[in-house]
Formats: C-alpha cells, structure tokens, sequence
C-alpha cells in the first residue's frame, strides 16, 4: 500500500488549471523528486498535500487516510513536515536547541519548565547533527549560519519531529556547487529510511540524488520514472529539458 | 575551536545578571534597613527614613520591571498595561491597610472614611474579606493574574500581536483607570485609598515598620528575579524567545504557542501584583492615576534603557530611570517629561540593546584594544567580532 497516494486532483485559480485531473503515488522509504517548468503546479501539489490549498475535487490520501480536507496543523500531527523554500530556523538559539526545540515528544508548557532533556532526544540531536554535517557547529547561534547551513539545519530540524513523509521545497536555491553536492548526500541517506518529496528546478542536482523523478507539465504528469529514462523521453526533452 | 566572543560575553553577562541582582537585593534588604535603623542620625553612615522611602519605591519598580521583561524582552510581547497589573495589586493591598484603619478615621465610623462621605450605610460585598490580610495578600496577587488570564486567553486566541496587543493592552488600562474614577465603582474614586495606619497591627509610620517593608520588597525583588531567570533558562524560556523571534515555526514545531505566552503573561502580571502590594503600604497611597496609560509606558522604557532580554538590566533600568526622575522632578521640575523623552530616542538610536548590553560591548573594545597593544602573552581571548564571517567558510583569500 503506497504512504502518500494523490488520486485526480483539480484546482483551478480563476479559470487557470492549476492542477489537471493528477494522481501521483509514493512507496514508504522513497526519495521522489518532482520536476517542471515554471507554472507546471509542482508547488500548488506542495499545498494540496499539506492542506494549504484545497483541491475542487479529487482525493489526497495518506497512511490509507483521507486527508483532502484536513486542518494544516492536524495533517502536520499525521506526519508530513513541509520544509519551505526560504530558510527559517531561530537565530538566537543555537544549532543543538534549534533542534532540541522541534525534538519530538510533550511540547507542554509544564514539562518544557521543569523536565530535562531526555536521553533519547539527546542521542536524537546527535544522529542529527551528524546526518547535517553540523556537529562542529552545535554552540554557534543559527542566525550566524551561512545559507545552506540554514537549510541543512531546517532539513535537520524537521528530521527532530519524526515526520513520516517529508516534504522540500528548491532545498538547493541559492547554493554554492559544494553546498548543492552536500545537500544530494544528506537527501540520499534519508532515502529508505524516511519518505521525501523534493521539489526542484535544478537538473544537475536531481540527477546527483538518482531518484524517481516525475515530471510535471502543464498540471499533469508527463513522464515518471528513473532519472536516465524520463532524461531521454522526448516529450520531456521538448517541454523542458532540452531548454 | 576556543571560546568564542559570543560565548565569553555569553559567560560574564551570565554572572553579572545574578551578581548585579543579588547586590542590589542585599543593599535593599540588608545594608540600608540596618543602616537606618541602627546607627544614630547624626552618624555619616546614617541612611535617613527619605532616602529608605526612597528605595523600598525603586525596589517595587525593579520587579515590575523584571516582570515585564520576561513578557517583552523574552516572548516579544509588549504590554501597555503592567501599570494595571501593580494597581490592582496595590488596590487588594490598600483596601486591607483601608479596614485596619478601623474607627479611627476622620468620621470614627467602621467603615472607610470615603463610604461615609458617600452616605454609604454598609460594606460593599466586595470588601468583604479584606479585612484579614491573609485573604487581602491572595487577591492582590490572584486578581491581576485572573484579569491577565481572561484578557490574555481572548487576545492569543485570536493571534492579537505586536503593535496591536499593544494597542489594546492600553486601551484596557485606560478604561480600568476611568471605572475607578468612578466613586460609585467603590474604591474611593480619584482620591484612591488613603490615610492607612498600621499594617499587621505595626504603625506604618514608625521607621523601623519601613525599614522591615524595604527589606521584605528586596526579598520579593530576590523571588521574582529567581522565578523569571528559572523560567528563561529553561525550555520554556527557549521555547518563548522562540516565539518572540519566529512565531509561526514554533506554532508548525508543534508547540500551542498560546499556552505559553499565557502562562508568561499570566506569572508577569500576578508578580506586577506582588510589587503594588509591597508598593502601598510604603507610599501610603493608591490611586486610579497609577493606572494612567503613561505609567505603563514609563514601565517600558525603564526595559528598554536597561536592555531588554538581561533580567539584572531591566532591574537597573528601573532604578536608574526612577533614580534620575526623584532628583530631576525635585531639581527641574518642568523638564522631566523632555528628559525621558530624549532617554528613550537615545536609546532606541543609539543602545539597541539597552545600558547592559553597551557596557558589555564596552568591555568588549577594551579587549580589542589589549589585543592591539599585544598584551596577551598568557591567555587565548575572545577572536575579534570581524572573525565571525571568516569562521563561516567564506575565507578571504590569504
């Protein structure tokens, strides 16, 4: 049974399909990149999924629910983390409580008052700090950050909540070549343990992660599959690789 | 990779806050009570019963003050209203002084003196109880918490922030200080309470009973400055400065962000409670202009000189704006309001973080400078602030 199935889904903005009637379906432990053009609905299905938009019809189904009408707060508390193209992390903390604040578990005021932090969060933070490359950098204060630091951070602090799908959004806009192939690294050792959906322009940048990639056009699904077939589909070549 | 700038200013503004504190709170309630009750009048070390008056004011000021940064300086939310919050403190406090009076008011009757002028026949039901100051000591602590629960669940519920809460905090104040203009309201109109006795059977005009009030306020003061810097060193405290700096991620973090901006309103305005209870009996009077919008703004800016976000900073900016307001109003009467109103665009300008913060960086150019002088032989000190972007990798080409 697929984690995240998305069945015929139409939104149109005044007029203009968004979305056209598309269905998408994604295994558990999949890293899918999900590519197009400018305008071809790639963030408008973002918004679908995590309830930012609703659809005027078609189903979204997630963890054999039906989440097409849900709350954004409660499809967040079913497990999709949505990481945002512009970085935003808390720049008077540091990187360590900057992940400690998103740990999963009681985000009570009473136990945030008087409970330590467990054992567990802490080896959390750590395996995090790890996966980021961010573990010489744990006292420094998130705003004093570069950039892609930023982005890995957020990617490490939505890691802390313990989505089981998650969501990102151009994580390479902005970077540096080193910080783009960094970038591939921590999205291609997530891949079979946790879900992730990125959403990118950046051909050479999908190609280095070597995922299933589907393309999107004009609010449909134009090709899908591995990143050297869908390469040479000419259909693809002709709407937006061959540019 | 040794200790860097952030970190070691980190450390010292770390100890100074509590030591700043503690020293004040000793001077408070040891030293000056002690001095003026001690040593005879004629001595130098004599501290007379004005000055004593004096600081046992500032103090109640200093934990208004800590109160309020814990509300602006680390959740971000500005109130306009904390002056409410110690009146209604000092109202519970004064009705208690109000019914120790007993029958010697000016009428000699058992009701207060402005009951019988308003040929009032007997005690408002609301008075009742206020005759044991035990019961009088709860409510001046459980009615502005009360009022700030309701006032602040409505305003966060419904995502009220920044320059508008502000805007309707004042507003609050503002109407609760014309309800208590009102004589029919019950609590003696625009002459407030007055005229107050003794306190737990002690004559509030004996100067050992004000020297006992000073040092009792020094050790509110030392309570309140505990429970603030216990709340912002813990998760919480992370948590709200959080959400003082990017609300909405901590709301999609998970966090009900409106229980905790509640509960940090909530201890702010009952300890704002704390210090008009201590504050009455020492001033011998409250009155509905305690609550005028000014005296909350005047709350504010004793923050924002002292360094919003430094718990000891708030502290000294309560005493160093008040200090100057008892000598400049006696000394130049008229230019007070000018004064102030330079003090905060000063600040604002110029000292962003506030006095703390200044005298820190201060500390900081003297470090420089030692290194510019080459005196650092034995010790590895804090890299010069410009190190901060080469450390971030974007190294210039050497």
């Amino acid at each position: 049974m697929a984690l995240l199935e998305v069945d015929k889904i139409t939104v149109s903005f005044d007029g203009f399909r968004a979305l056209d009637s598309l269905s998408l379906s994604l295994e558990a432990g999949e890293l899918r990149c999900i590519v197009g053009p400018n305008g071809a609905g790639k963030t408008t299905l973002m918004d679908v999924i995590t309830g930012k938009t609703r659809p005027d019809s078609g189903v979204v189904r997630f963890a054999d629910r039906n989440i097409t009408n849900m709350p954004e707060h409660v499809i967040v508390g079913l497990g999709i983390g949505r990481k945002f193209q512009r970085p935003t992390v808390f720049p008077n903390h540091t990187v360590f409580e900057n992940l400690e604040l998103t740990a999963h578990g009681d985000k009570g005021v009473f136990r945030a008052l008087f409970g330590g932090i467990s054992s567990e969060t802490r080896m959390a933070i750590e395996r995090t700090l790890e996966l980021t490359g961010l573990l010489d950098q744990r006292f420094r204060r998130a705003g004093l950050l570069s950039h892609g630091q930023k982005q890995w951070l957020e990617i490490g602090m939505l890691l802390m909540q313990q989505p089981k799908l998650l969501l990102v959004d151009e994580p390479v806009a902005g970077m540096t070549q080193n910080e783009i192939e960094r970038t591939a690294e921590i999205l291609a050792t997530l891949a079979g343990r946790q879900t992730v959906v990125v959403v990118e322009h950046d051909m050479d940048f999908v190609r280095s992660i070597a995922s299933t990639v589907t393309v999107l056009h004009e609010g449909r699904v134009l090709a899908e599959g591995p990143m050297r077939e869908v390469q040479n589909d000419p259909r693809v070549i002709e709407v937006y690789l061959g540019a | 990779m040794s200790t860097t700038t952030a970190q070691w200013t980190g450390i010292v503004r770390k100890r100074w806050d509590a030591l700043v504190v503690v020293s004040i709170c000793l001077i408070a309630g040891i030293a000056v009570p002690l001095l003026n009750v001690l040593t005879p009048e004629r001595s130098v070390f004599h501290v007379s019963d004005f000055l004593l008056t004096v600081l046992g004011k500032l103090t109640c000021y200093a934990i208004v003050a800590v109160a309020m940064d814990l509300v602006w300086g680390y959740a971000g939310i500005l109130s306009l209203c904390h002056a409410l919050f110690f009146a209604l403190g000092g109202y519970a406090m004064g009705m208690y002084l109000m019914r120790t009076i007993g029958t010697e008011g000016m009428y000699r009757s058992s009701l207060p003196d402005f009951m019988v002028f308003l040929d009032w026949k007997a005690l408002p039901w609301y008075w009742e109880g206020f005759d044991h100051f035990g019961f009088a000591a709860m409510m001046a602590l459980a009615v502005p918490g009360i009022v700030a629960f309701v006032f602040g669940f409505f305003a966060f519920r419904s995502r009220i922030s920044g320059v508008y809460f502000s805007i309707v905090t004042q507003a609050l104040t503002y109407a609760a200080m014309l309800l208590f203009f009102r004589n029919a309201t019950g609590f003696g109109g625009n002459n407030g309470l007055t005229d107050f006795k003794r306190i737990l059977g002690y004559p509030l005009r004996e100067p050992s009973t004000r020297a006992a009030l000073c040092a009792i306020t020094a050790g509110g003061l030392a309570l309140t400055y505990a429970i603030c810097r216990g709340v912002t060193t813990s998760r919480a405290g992370r948590v709200l400065t959080a959400i003082r700096d990017v609300e909405a991620k901590v709301r999609f973090s998970g966090y009900s962000t409106v229980r905790y901006k509640l509960f940090a309103w909530t201890v702010s305005a009952v300890l704002c409670g704390l210090a008009g209870a201590l504050y009455v009996p020492q001033v011998g009077i409250i009155n509905p202009s305690e609550m005028q919008p000014s005296s909350s703004v005047e709350v504010a800016i004793w923050v924002a000189v002292g360094g919003r976000g430094t718990l000891a900073g708030s502290v000294l900016g309560a005493l160093l704006v008040n200090g100057a307001k008892s000598w400049l109003t006696a000394a130049f009467p008229t230019a007070w309001l000018y004064f102030l109103g330079a003090l905060f665009v000063v600040v604002t300008l110029f000292l962003p973080g506030g006095l703390l913060q200044a005298l820190g960086s201060l500390s900081h150019v003297r470090g420089l400078l030692a290194v510019g002088a080459g005196r650092l032989t034995h010790k590895k000190r804090a890299p010069a602030p410009t190190s901060v972007a080469v450390e971030e990798g974007q190294k210039p080409d050497a």
